[in-house]
């Protein structure tokens, strides 16, 4: 008899702002429930959801939502990183 | 140098703001063809000295045409100037039925300088189709200041594009942007020939500028990238000021997004 494992998959979905209903800019998706690789799906794809609310309703687990901070003086002119990555996840169980 | 050849104010304006451009068709075919036969053969393997002038490499290599062509030495001329030095280059192979993941990236970020820039120009010297995996570039990343491949994580980032082009399309980037190189899912080898070229002059209206009071200028300037969000308003202030920097015009704003925060009268009225 096989054994039944529990594996995760992530979600990161980067908003455009801190509220968890705004609009999904920007996606990643790591599987470990298989081999597939994931990776930039060309100019023309569509994120999974609009929102993360969209993919909570779809039955997705937040896990991390992003911290809302100040920009430190000085560097108020300055953007590096998405500001808005949240990690959501779902978990799945796996026969063997 | 024909002035009719170089950019326009309307496309330096389009790339300040997305951080590159791109030209379809720029090379003839037969040219593309001896490029990439000197790319498939290895001949172009050996790097000229680093900091050179970038007129001395490729004399007679059909790469060297392909850069001493009228109008691609023009946009280069309307970018960095005049004599601008050789950095580096390479024939970048993405052999047929290789899979390259995730792999989003900025080039350098030990290059910290604020509005003085380095151009990338990648020439596809075959047709590349959306399966062979022609670079990807984010539009409006130039001014973000990341760690080279730290941003691996992210996967997609809405408005993201592809080249998927004919052979001798150019894309004229802005060294900052955020790129990656794409898989090939096809069965043939896939060459893109990147070059690196820095300024040795000021970047000051080097391209033709007839038209710089177009409305189309402060269009293009003012155009909202979808996956800034919230950061636009600061993305469209970093971006005014490199409009500054281009047109060697300090007073230059779009609305009065500079015009406030530089206005600190000191002004004392008596009897006030």
């Amino acid at each position: 008899m096989p054994e039944t494992q529990l594996k995760q998959k992530l979600l990161f979905l980067y908003l455009g702002n801190s509220s968890l209903e705004s609009e999904v800019v920007g996606w990643s998706y790591y599987d470990g429930t298989t081999d597939e690789m994931f990776e930039a799906a060309g100019e023309d794809a569509e994120p999974p959801y609009n929102s993360v609310l969209d993919a909570m309703r779809d039955g997705w687990r937040v896990i991390q939502v992003p911290f809302i901070k100040a920009p430190q003086v000085g560097r108020e002119y300055e953007n590096d990183y998405l500001d808005f990555e949240f990690v959501l996840e779902k978990m799945e169980a796996i026969n063997g | 140098m024909d002035k009719n050849l170089l950019l326009t104010s309307v496309e330096m304006a389009q790339f300040a703001s997305t951080g590159f451009l791109r030209f379809d068709n720029l090379v003839p075919r037969e040219l593309c063809e001896a490029a990439h036969e000197e790319m498939s053969t290895g001949k172009l393997r050996r790097r000229a000295p680093m900091g050179s002038p970038f007129s001395e490499p490729w004399p007679d290599e059909a790469i060297g045409k392909v850069f001493r062509l009228p109008k691609v030495a023009a946009i280069i001329h309307s970018l960095v100037g005049p004599n601008p030095r050789y950095d580096h280059h390479a024939a970048h192979l993405t052999p047929a039925n290789t899979r390259k993941g995730a792999n989003l990236h900025q080039d350098a970020e030990y290059d910290i300088r604020d509005l003085h820039f380095d151009i990338q120009i990648s020439f596809f010297p075959e047709d590349t189709p959306l399966e062979s995996g022609g670079t990807l570039f984010v539009p409006g990343t130039q001014f973000r200041r990341v760690h080279e491949a730290e941003i691996k994580r992210y996967q997609n980032i809405i408005g993201q594009v592809q080249a998927v082009c004919e052979a001798g399309t150019m894309f004229f980037w802005h060294t900052n942007i955020w790129h990656s190189a794409r898989s090939n899912f096809t069965d043939r080898d896939r060459y893109m020939f990147k070059l690196r070229l820095n300024p040795t002059v000021r970047q000051q209206r080097l391209w033709n500028t007839d038209d710089l009071d177009s409305p189309e200028v402060k269009q293009a300037l003012n155009q909202k990238i979808p996956w800034h969000g919230q950061r636009h308003r600061i993305e469209l202030m970093n971006r005014i000021k490199f409009w500054r920097f281009l047109t060697g015009d300090p007073t230059f704003d779009l609305a009065l997004w500079w015009g406030r925060v530089e206005n600190t009268p000191d002004i004392i009225v008596q009897g006030g």
